[in-house]
């Protein structure tokens, strides 16, 4: 037992000599908070259109200037004919082009009717799927306000939404429990794996099995104090989730941290499996890198819905804890779920992480011996 | 250049020796550019949906047909019980609710305001937008429809007088809105750059640890050839892959060439040596090769998020997107972009490229003065 505390304190020291590790490694967190909450939205802000009017009459005059007003947009250039568009658009800046029908404003008198051409710069459906519902918002508040002037009353079907769990949308309430995910990927199962196959290639492994260490001892004393690492990253995302982005917090926070230790015993697990079968630290870390965290960020619906994803995908993620950890943390924060809502997905993750456990544990007694 | 090609002799000895670096060098990249590009997609796909039609007339049932008609929302459950359609959404069993009030369909003909009501599960923001738009055009295009029959009955001015501007979206170089187009050059630079990146960083970290880097200090080996045998190999290797890469893009994903090829693989040239050339400062800035590769993932992790790849650039807070300037990834996406899909020229990259060769002779100069001084 004496011999055990001394190798656990041996490894914490290791670890906490280590500054700038340590910095990183409680720095990192922070940043990714930061990034996702403020930069990575799903929001237009200045985006470059560019307006060709065959009009030029006092309708699609008010029109663009809306167009210029909003925040989403600038217009950065103004066409004479369709032929200028492609070099535009090679150029990569700007957006969408705004095109105003001849004799605009006549036939929306006198018709009450009239068409604008919205020509979008597609490479990425994702931007020109936002320009245009952007362009088509502004569009549609200025007609209703001609409606209202002229005393027409608004008639026909109209769709009142109701957003559940996240009124304002923001993506920042769907980042958190990925970024948390994420983290604890990274310290536990990626920096375990390094840290084990570390002793093998300095060729300190050796020494420790001629201890009286027992594996499960060496295991148990490599990977403590990256748990802690991980506890401390967990709940820094939290305050950091709570008191700089307000992201609600409606379930409980034991049920919470149950859980979250759950998915930390999986990646713990999945990190010494790694570290038993790789040689060198260049080979973990790549291993750790495709196996781990790639399909972590993607295929865990912490970037892109699983639902989205084609057939194949789907199955391939629910091998995945972070899918099924995600889902329970989502619904944990923004729902306040209770085991009776989430035992399926709590059940899955329990086995999966005996499962990573039993065989890391097998693996690494093989190896020893 | 005897001695730098013994050195790569050795390096590459070394690499290939290793039995696990070689799929992890050519077959991963492979495997994660078939999966990753088929997950990254915000496309919708079969939203549940539950319905509590209070109306049951002829124009209820229609909007529901249409809504089912699309292919992108699935009829779940009908109920007359809002409290049970709730729970459905609580569970996660459906993400829309669909609400017709009674009298729907009176109002529509009479010419007044007919409300539906959507409860969308709003957990994911970005999907919950797009739930919304689809719905909002679908009873967009029924309301046009009932519209157009209701003017020519009725005789209320109200309804007559009624204005609409019609919007009429034209997508170019991508009509279909297919993701896959989109991100597979992103994935790609994201590939390489990981290979250029973390290999080269603990490579050079990884002779200090093991302290073999003491005998090749004593060797008439200069610093700038012990560099280039360092980096080199994986210089080729990176290559490698980009071409491996591109040609699965178009072979098996389909992507369309339009730029030169040339191009694409001048600046990924250019782009690896900035991208080795960090990896390299970030070895001299580390003792061990774990504190190198974490390093390492946190700087690829930021450029990555600030580099457009998943989301747009442009919808970034304007003091993000000048953070984005000093992004060497996320000016390689957007020219791979570029020239693949619209088929830009030297005339629209060129300003990018001497960013990025700017980029590398910094790095470069830094981390070989930094190097000189780690060795002593």
């Amino acid at each position: 037992m004496n011999t055990f505390r001394g190798f656990v304190t041996k490894e914490f020291k290791q670890i906490y000599r280590d500054k700038r590790t340590l910095v990183v490694l409680f720095g990192m967190p922070m940043i990714m908070m930061v990034l996702f909450g403020f930069a990575i939205r799903n929001e237009i802000s200045g985006a470059q259109i560019g307006i060709l009017d065959f009009s030029k009459d006092e309708v699609t005059r008010t029109i663009t200037q809306k167009l210029e007003a909003s925040e989403s947009f600038q217009v950065m250039a103004l066409l004479e004919n369709y032929d200028e568009v492609e070099g535009l658009f090679r150029q990569g800046d700007i957006k969408e082009i705004v095109v105003f029908e001849p004799g605009f404003q006549e036939k929306l008198v006198r018709e009450n009717v009239a068409n604008i051409q919205i020509i979008t710069d597609a490479t990425d459906p994702n931007l020109a799927n936002l320009v245009q519902a952007y362009t088509s918002n502004i569009v549609r508040d200025y007609v209703e306000g001609l409606n209202r002037e002229a005393q027409v009353q608004q008639a026909g079907i109209q769709p009142q939404v109701r957003m559940m769990y996240n009124p304002e949308l923001r993506s920042v309430n769907l980042f958190v429990p990925g970024l948390i995910a994420v983290i604890l990927m990274l310290v536990s199962a990626l920096m375990t794996s390094i840290s084990i196959t570390r002793e093998k290639e300095m060729g300190n492994m050796e020494i420790l099995l001629v201890s009286p260490l027992k594996p499960y001892h060496i295991i148990i004393g490599k990977v403590l104090p990256y748990m802690v690492l991980s506890v401390v990253n967990v709940i820094t995302i939290l305050v950091l989730a709570e008191f700089v982005f307000h992201v609600p917090f409606k379930g409980s926070y034991l049920f919470f941290f149950l859980e979250a230790g759950l998915f930390i015993m999986a990646a713990l697990a999945l990190g010494v499996f790694i570290s038993s079968a790789a040689n060198n630290q260049q080979t973990a870390m790549m291993v750790s890198l495709a196996g781990l965290l790639l399909p972590t960020v993607l295929l865990s619906g912490f970037i892109f819905p699983v639902e989205s994803m084609p057939a194949p995908l789907q199955c391939i993620s629910h091998i995945i804890p972070a899918k099924w950890f995600l889902i329970i943390v989502r619904d944990i924060m923004l729902k306040g779920s209770d085991l009776i809502l989430v035992w399926k997905e709590t059940l899955v993750l329990l086995v999966m992480t005996l499962g990573f456990i039993g065989l890391s544990l097998k693996k690494f007694k093989v190896r020893l011996q | 250049m005897r001695i730098i090609r013994f050195l790569l002799r050795k390096e590459f000895l070394q690499i290939f020796r290793n039995k696990a670096m070689l799929p992890i060098l050519f077959v991963m990249p492979v495997i994660q550019l078939l999966v990753l590009s088929f997950a990254a997609t915000y496309e919708l796909k079969e939203v549940d949906f539950a319905l509590l039609d209070m109306d049951q007339s002829q124009v209820s049932r229609e909007l529901v047909a249409k809504f089912q008609s699309t292919g992108y929302f699935n009829l779940q459950a009908e109920t007359f019980d809002r409290n049970k359609a709730m729970e459905w959404l609580d569970a996660g069993r459906i993400s829309l609710i669909i609400v017709v009030p009674p009298d729907f369909e009176e109002d529509l003909t009479g010419g007044r305001e007919a409300p539906v009501q959507l409860i969308i599960d709003a957990v994911d923001g970005s999907t919950a937008g797009l739930i919304q738009s689809y719905s909002a055009s679908i009873l967009n295009d029924l309301n046009t429809e009932k519209q157009v029959e209701l003017k020519i009955k009725s005789a209320e001015p109200a309804v007559v007088q009624a204005k609409t501007i019609n919007l009429i979206p034209q997508n170019w170089y991508n009509p279909d809105l297919d993701y896959i187009t989109f991100m597979v050059p992103g994935i790609l630079v994201v590939l390489v750059s990981m290979i250029g990146l973390f290999l080269s960083g603990m490579n050079i970290v990884r002779e200090q640890e093991i302290g073999t880097i003491e005998q090749l200090n004593v060797t008439p080996i200069r610093k700038y050839q012990f560099m280039i045998g360092k980096l080199k190999p994986f210089w080729i290797i990176g290559m490698f892959d980009l071409l491996v890469g591109l040609a699965l893009a178009r072979y098996g994903f389909h992507i369309p060439f339009l730029g030169s090829l040339a191009t694409i693989l001048v600046v990924g040239g250019i782009f690896l040596v900035v991208i080795q050339s960090m990896g390299l400062l970030i070895s001299t800035m580390t003792n061990t090769q774990q504190q190198a590769m974490f390093i390492a993932w946190f700087i690829m992790v930021v450029f990555i998020l600030l580099g457009g790849l998943f989301t747009p650039i442009e919808s970034m807070p304007g003091w993000a997107q000048n953070i984005t300037l000093a992004n060497p990834v996320a000016y390689f996406i957007k020219i791979m972009r570029m020239v693949l899909l619209k088929g830009a020229g030297w005339q629209e990259i060129q300003a990018m490229v001497y960013i990025l060769i700017g980029m590398g002779s910094v790095l470069m100069l830094v981390s070989i003065n930094r190097y000189k001084k780690t060795t002593g």
